[in-house]
């Protein structure tokens, strides 16, 4: 996984509650069995007016241009600033894997969806909580003021707008440094493999039902 | 000290570590796979030089791409038109090869929506962890089972470690007190639920349903429920443990055997929250009050009773919430003011991981017998959840109920839910759907889909758009006793 410390990045404001993970990626693109590509089709039903399939080349599509993500001004984006209950819906790690590809490497809301919360940060992406009063603020900021930017210092757990006001965020331990180490967490895991071993064997005593029978 | 909840008490008994950081290892029990969201797990064990932990917890099926058609389904993998599509099922038939995992292939009796096969076969048992790579694994959760979605990091990670990093949830009961109206089901009680609490309502909870009336309902009536606790915003949905679940599961494939059933069933009736266990919130509904549930916007939050109007956006709560109803309500080309029931169809869908098992096709038969399906309706469909669901509806005479009033009957899978598939909606139509998800191009590119029961999306087809199913049901109750006075 990739690294995360330090972030200053063009922020895009999607003004929009409950984005699904159905609008972040729809799902003929999940037939994909690779991690990578998933980029140019991010939002695909509202960045784009026609219908899109997947190996398409996106070049010549008809963009709509009322979309945030298609305005000039938002053009290289990397902070993505969102409304409550970012990323509901369906378990599709695409999502996060979508927004990554198209280069988003921080996403600030007043709230997430649990399973995108928790498949957000296993990809390198941070997400960022803040309350509905910041979150506004920051909206009318980024909406007012172009080529508004953040910097993001996530060892500080600290967000620095333009005017140098400086804003505190929650983050656990256990995300936090593995964004910062880019740590594999299975690796992690398997360092316990005795105590799964362990726990494996009393579980098996105890319920031998739920181990079958091997053939 | 205060009792424990039901999902206390699963999380401690699979508890394998605590770690100082706030998170916890936890066993995983049961693991399952469809063709979506493995691919580039396995691809990661492979690149990592991995093997699976533990064989024989996990199962295997292909669901979503799945073709439903008879035609397409008889020439196997080759029939999926969709060449993407096909290398995606190909893909998860390797995998299960190369790894030794059981898996149910494409013509298999046995293949069928991952949600209804494993607790059909006895895989999905009461006080097991059960995860999938998939957000409706909720389902599990009426076994008394601790059982949630996953991405695919973490499809790799189960199967590598046999466990996940886990934090614990907080802890909500809903509570639904009373009788059920003649007509209305799970379905209804769930979006009635939804709409109370939010689809972010239950973000970072555990819902545990309980009250007389979730006690009443048969496994696949709680499993709609656990089924849609994901659309509240909870992973995790639960019902506690009695003696409709044990019976549910006696004799089943995958269920323990008669060495260890005695022992199994005594271990499973503590899977009840304690009478003192404190809970973080409390939410009750009157099962009496619940209509038949119809949604006419773009999250499962947007619904209403089938005898109300489309709301007007400014009485809809704040300015972000008003933006939201405004936008669903232009998407989904409806008026405020306008009556439920004036909402026009042009397909049906009675299927998915919510509403495709057996009981489910036993109500919409109900509705359907003996009448025909409205001219202006294109397409109404009913996909069971599994080979096996397909065979008894069969054995039961349901087909030939459906066919005869005009619905197609086709081969399982996932189907219209997600449109993964060629069974799509297509820009503008409106479809009433048994599925879970009423997201914008969810079910096919500017498709808009109303969520409602079995017995509503039947009475639905029938009458070419939304009627109240107790109607349709107190007509039918009339004909049964004159037929009966007649005889």
């Amino acid at each position: 996984m990739r690294k995360f410390d330090r972030h200053q990045g063009l922020v895009a404001p999607m003004d929009r509650a409950n984005v699904d993970t159905d609008l972040i990626i729809p799902k003929q693109f999940l037939k994909s069995i690779k991690r990578t590509g998933f980029g140019p089709n991010l939002f695909d039903e509202l960045r784009y007016l026609d219908e899109g399939y997947p190996g398409q080349d996106v070049a010549n599509r008809p963009l709509n241009p009322d979309f945030v993500l298609n305005q000039p001004r938002y053009q290289g984006a990397s902070v993505l600033l969102a409304r409550r209950n970012f990323g509901c819906g369906s378990s599709r790690e695409h999502a996060p894997w979508a927004l990554e590809d198209f280069g988003f490497r921080v996403i600030i809301a007043p709230s997430f969806a649990d399973i995108f919360y928790n498949n957000a940060f296993k990809n390198g992406l941070l997400l960022i909580t803040f309350d509905e009063a910041t979150v506004d603020r920051l909206f009318q900021e980024a909406e007012a003021e172009e080529g508004y930017r953040l910097d993001v210092d996530l060892e500080s757990q600290q967000v620095t707008t333009p005017s140098g006001e400086t804003l505190a965020f929650e983050v656990d331990a256990f995300r936090k440094q593995c964004l910062l180490e880019g740590l594999d967490d299975i690796g992690l895991t398997l360092k316990d493999a005795d105590a799964i071993a362990d726990f494996e064997q009393r579980h098996r005593q105890a319920r031998p039902w739920l181990f079958r029978q091997a053939g | 000290m205060a009792g424990q909840t039901l999902y206390d008490k699963l999380w401690s008994r699979h508890l394998v570590k605590e770690r100082d950081d706030g998170t916890a290892l936890i066993y995983i029990d049961r693991h399952l796979l469809h063709e979506v969201t493995s691919p580039q797990a396995f691809e990661g064990l492979r690149l990592a030089g991995r093997k699976p932990w533990r064989l024989d917890t996990n199962l295997a099926t292909p669901d979503h791409n799945v073709p439903t058609t008879l035609k397409e389904r008889a020439e196997g993998n080759a029939g999926i038109v969709d060449p993407v599509s096909r290398i995606q099922v190909e893909t998860l038939d390797d995998n299960c090869t190369s790894f030794g995992i059981e898996e149910f292939r494409i013509n298999d009796a046995r293949q069928g929506i991952v949600h209804v096969v494993g607790p059909e076969q006895g895989a999905t048992q009461p006080g097991m962890t059960v995860v999938c790579g998939d957000s409706h694994t909720a389902t599990h959760g009426a076994f008394g089972a601790l059982a949630h979605g996953i991405g695919t990091s973490e499809v790799e990670h189960v199967l590598a470690t046999q466990c996940l990093i886990q934090q614990k949830m907080k802890n909500m009961q809903v509570r639904v007190e009373g009788e059920l109206g003649l007509g209305v089901t799970a379905k209804d009680i769930v979006l009635a639920v939804i709409g109370k609490i939010g689809t972010a309502g239950g973000t970072g909870y555990a819902i545990e349903f309980a009250g007389s009336a979730i006690r009443e309902l048969s496994m696949e009536g709680r499993m709609t429920i656990c089924n849609m606790a994901i659309e509240a915003g909870a992973r995790v949905g639960l019902v506690a443990v009695d003696e409709t679940t044990v019976e549910y599961l006696r004799r089943r494939p995958f269920a323990p055997s008669e060495e260890y059933w005695d022992a199994a069933v005594a271990d499973w009736r503590e899977l009840v929250s304690d009478g003192d266990a404190d809970f973080d919130k409390v939410v009750e509904l009157d099962a009496a009050a619940i209509e038949p549930q119809v949604t006419w916007g773009t999250s499962p939050e947007m619904v209403a009773g089938v005898g109300a109007q489309v709301p007007e956006p400014a009485a809809a709560g704040d300015e972000t919430v008003q933006k939201g109803v405004s936008r669903a309500l232009e998407y989904m080309g409806l008026h405020s003011g306008q009556q439920i029931t004036d909402i026009r169809l042009d397909k049906v869908f009675i299927g998915s991981c919510t509403n495709s098992r057996i009981e489910d096709l036993r109500e919409a038969a109900k509705v359907a017998k003996g009448r025909k399906v409205a001219d202006t309706i294109q397409l109404a469909m009913v996909v069971p959840g599994s080979g096996l669901v397909k065979r008894q509806a069969e054995e039961e005479g349901l087909d030939k109920i459906f066919l005869e009033a005009g619905f197609e009957w086709r081969e399982p899978g996932c189907s219209m839910c997600l449109a993964m598939n060629a069974d799509k909606l297509g820009a503008g139509e409106h479809c009433a759907s048994t599925s879970n998800r009423n997201f914008e191009g969810r079910q096919g590119f500017g498709g808009r889909t109303h969520l409602v029961s079995p017995a509503m999306a039947a009475a639905a087809a029938i009458a070419g758009h939304f009627v109240d199913v107790r109607d349709f049901s107190a007509e039918r109750a009339a004909n049964d006793d004159s037929q009966v006075q007649e005889a």
